[in-house]
């Protein structure tokens, strides 16, 4: 007889298995939606690999388009291990790309080692600081940080729109909503020819930052207490408010900083649409990585050569909304391969112990 | 103001806050049952795009209405699949749909972008009512789906508190064990409620695409979705508030546009974050307001049932 057994652990391979059943099975259902709406999947997907990872420049576009993907999905990933639901990394993001922009439009004439690190104490301060208006309700009054969150995002773009059609306008750009652009000082250094920017250190040192407190610090202790159950956290004495707030604020400071390094290494102004959804797809690659930070490097990687490959899809007429649905489609079986991970087909009697 | 401005800004908010009160009056349902989606933002879209696609396709607004209801409801099931049937996070599961609508419809609509909609849905004045001096003109020279709004109220409302079904509904979202001792099927309860809240988030997107704007715009629900579940928090789980709420919060969004007609100098960026604004701050108030009595809504929202 066939049924389905509960686990009572979660193996290293699921670990691996979860995200990879989730990519090709979401690949394998875009084909047919490719296939419905009259295109040749086989031919999209290998263009859209091509595209992304067939030479130099393909990998460091890929790269350039993980950079923020990365610290906002690390971002999310701290709030969500207290399930705190942070929808508002895009929303982070925008802000942060303003506290940068200010900076770097109000002091013109800064050296580069006082700019910048000003830049990045400003981005990750208005990333936090728009974190902190959800998480004072979430923490004082249990007010859903879902909802809230994902308002600011509205609120943000508008803010930096605003900002660009006014304070911000650059008059020599006649009606075009573009900001002053920035001095040299106030670009982030970038590796060679490329695109590909002093961010990306910035992510791996998020990441190895976060695994060490996660793992190593009574701080990340207590999040994880929390995270398991917040009843036995507050039993504990745990202060659970404080750690609430610290986790929200923290999650929007690693969005500001990606809003940060896109407008000072990519833009080089404040401007129009300077996020693709970038705090989106945090949150799908922070759940196909399991939050965890060095997992969530590399889906980013993949996610950034998702947007790239998108780009070369367009090229034969694909629709770029196809990426984003794709993407939508992974967290579905995300949630599909957790179930498979919970449970295991098993043959007869009782199943074979899971080593691991 | 005369009283004819007042007229027009709360028939506008009654039009402004129709798809609002669909998508939250669906949202409801699900919750009633015991299931929180979270992808009411992307059945709206995907309501949305297909409705108009087959009114534009088949010139028949009634053909489009059908489409949305039937796309929304086919995403509800995606979502009672994976959050009911196999268990998994509720909240992770509404994040995909949206994503995954936002997706799906712009996907779609690629091509009905700056298409004309063949077809009008026509204003009805009901005979006798649009005569009341007042609230005539404010609530009864509407179409015939704002009116099938006004009696989903009552409706879904007499559904929920005085019916068998609305006693099993509510049964399963409060106390799923004891529904399932007393022989209502949990899981097939919750699908079904599930799918029938996403039939009204879809109706709710098609009234934005077909009758309000009328056309198709990329993300054009622009956070309504989200708005409809912040309703039903504020509505108590309960039809007749949701109402009250949906014309309060569509009465907001058309302020923006009436404060620029009446030259009042404010940055338009500024009136276009008034409804999310808005929408935090009310949630904020009625939060803080309620905690302090008692817990509200069903006790087993958000939980996946399975049985010992």
């Amino acid at each position: 007889m066939i049924r389905l057994e509960k686990r009572t652990s979660t193996s290293m391979a699921y670990q691996v298995f979860s995200p990879v059943f989730s990519i090709l099975c979401a690949f394998a259902f875009g084909a047919v939606f490719l296939r419905v709406s009259g295109f040749d999947p086989v031919d999209v997907y290998v263009r859209m690999l091509t595209g992304a990872f067939g030479d130099l420049y393909g990998w460091a576009e890929t790269l350039v388009k993980a950079i923020p993907i990365m610290l906002c999905a690390l971002g999310v990933s701290v709030a969500f291990r207290m399930l705190l639901w942070n929808i508002g990394a895009e929303g982070q993001l925008y802000m942060g790309a303003f506290g940068a922009s200010w900076v770097a439009l109000s002091l013109p004439e800064a050296p580069a080692v006082i700019l910048l690190p000003l830049m990045v104490a400003a981005g990750m301060a208005a990333g936090a600081l728009w974190a902190l208006v959800a998480a004072i309700p979430r923490a004082f009054l249990r007010v859903n940080e879902i909802i809230t969150t994902l308002m600011l995002n509205y609120v943000a773009i508008y803010w930096v729109e605003y900002l660009i059609y006014g304070p911000f306008r650059d008059p020599s750009a006649y009606n075009f909503p573009l900001s002053v652009p920035f001095a040299g000082a106030a670009r982030l250094p970038v590796i060679g020819d490329t695109r590909i920017h002093a961010g990306i250190f910035f992510a791996i040192l998020a990441a190895a930052l976060l695994v060490f407190v996660l793992g190593k610090t009574r701080w990340g202790y207590e999040m994880k207490v929390l995270g398991d159950s917040p009843e036995v956290g507050r039993y504990a004495g745990i202060n659970v408010r404080l750690h609430i707030v610290v986790a929200l604020c923290m999650s929007g400071a690693l969005a500001g900083l990606a809003g940060m390094s896109e407008v000072s290494a990519i833009a080089g102004r404040l401007q129009h649409g300077l996020s693709p959804g970038y705090g989106y797809t945090a949150i799908i690659v922070a759940c196909l990585a399991r939050l965890n930070p060095w997992g969530i490097i590399i889906v980013s990687i993949l996610f950034g050569g998702l947007l790239v490959g998108g780009y070369s899809a367009q090229f034969i007429g694909v629709p770029a909304a196809a990426v984003n649905m794709l993407q939508g489609a992974m967290l579905f079986f995300v949630l599909v391969a957790e179930f498979l991970g919970r449970y295991r087909l098993s043959l007869g009697g009782s199943a074979v112990e899971e080593v691991g | 103001m005369d009283g004819l401005i007042w007229i027009s800004l709360l028939s506008a908010a009654v039009s402004a806050g129709t798809p609002l009160l669909l998508a939250a009056l669906g949202e409801l349902l699900c919750e009633r049952v015991g299931v929180l989606n979270l992808g009411v933002e992307g059945m709206m879209l995907v309501g949305a795009v297909s409705g108009f696609l087959t009114a534009v396709a088949t010139g028949s607004v009634a053909a489009g209405v059908l489409a949305a209801i039937l796309a929304g409801g086919m995403l509800a099931a995606v979502h009672a699949f994976i959050s009911v049937t196999l268990g998994a996070n509720q909240i992770i599961s509404g994040l995909a749909l949206t994503l995954f609508g936002t997706g799906v419809s712009s996907y779609l609509g690629k091509h009905a972008i700056g298409v004309p909609l063949p077809v009008a849905v026509e204003v009805f004045p009901i005979p006798v009512l649009s005569a009341i001096p007042v609230l005539g003109d404010i609530l009864f020279r509407k179409d015939p789906l704002v009116y099938l709004s006004y009696l989903l109220v009552p409706a879904l409302w007499f559904w929920i508190f005085r019916t068998r079904y609305g006693l099993n509904l509510r049964a399963v979202g409060e106390s799923p064990d004891t529904a399932d001792t007393l022989g209502i099927n949990v899981i097939a309860t919750r699908h079904a409620y599930v799918i029938a809240g996403g039939m009204l988030a879809g109706l709710g997107g098609a009234y934005l695409s077909m009758v309000y704007t009328p056309c198709w715009i990329e993300n054009m629900t622009a956070g309504r979705g989200w708005i409809a579940v912040a309703l039903v928090i504020f509505a108590v789980w309960s039809p007749p508030r949701a109402m009250l709420g949906a014309y309060l919060f569509g009465g907001i969004d058309v302020l923006g546009f009436r404060i620029q007609t009446l030259g009042i100098m404010v940055p338009s960026f500024f009136l276009k974050m008034l409804p999310y604004i808005f929408t935090i701050a009310v949630l904020v108030v009625f939060t803080a307001y309620t905690s302090r009595r008692h817990a509200l809504g069903p006790s087993a929202l958000g939980k996946p049932y399975e049985r010992e």
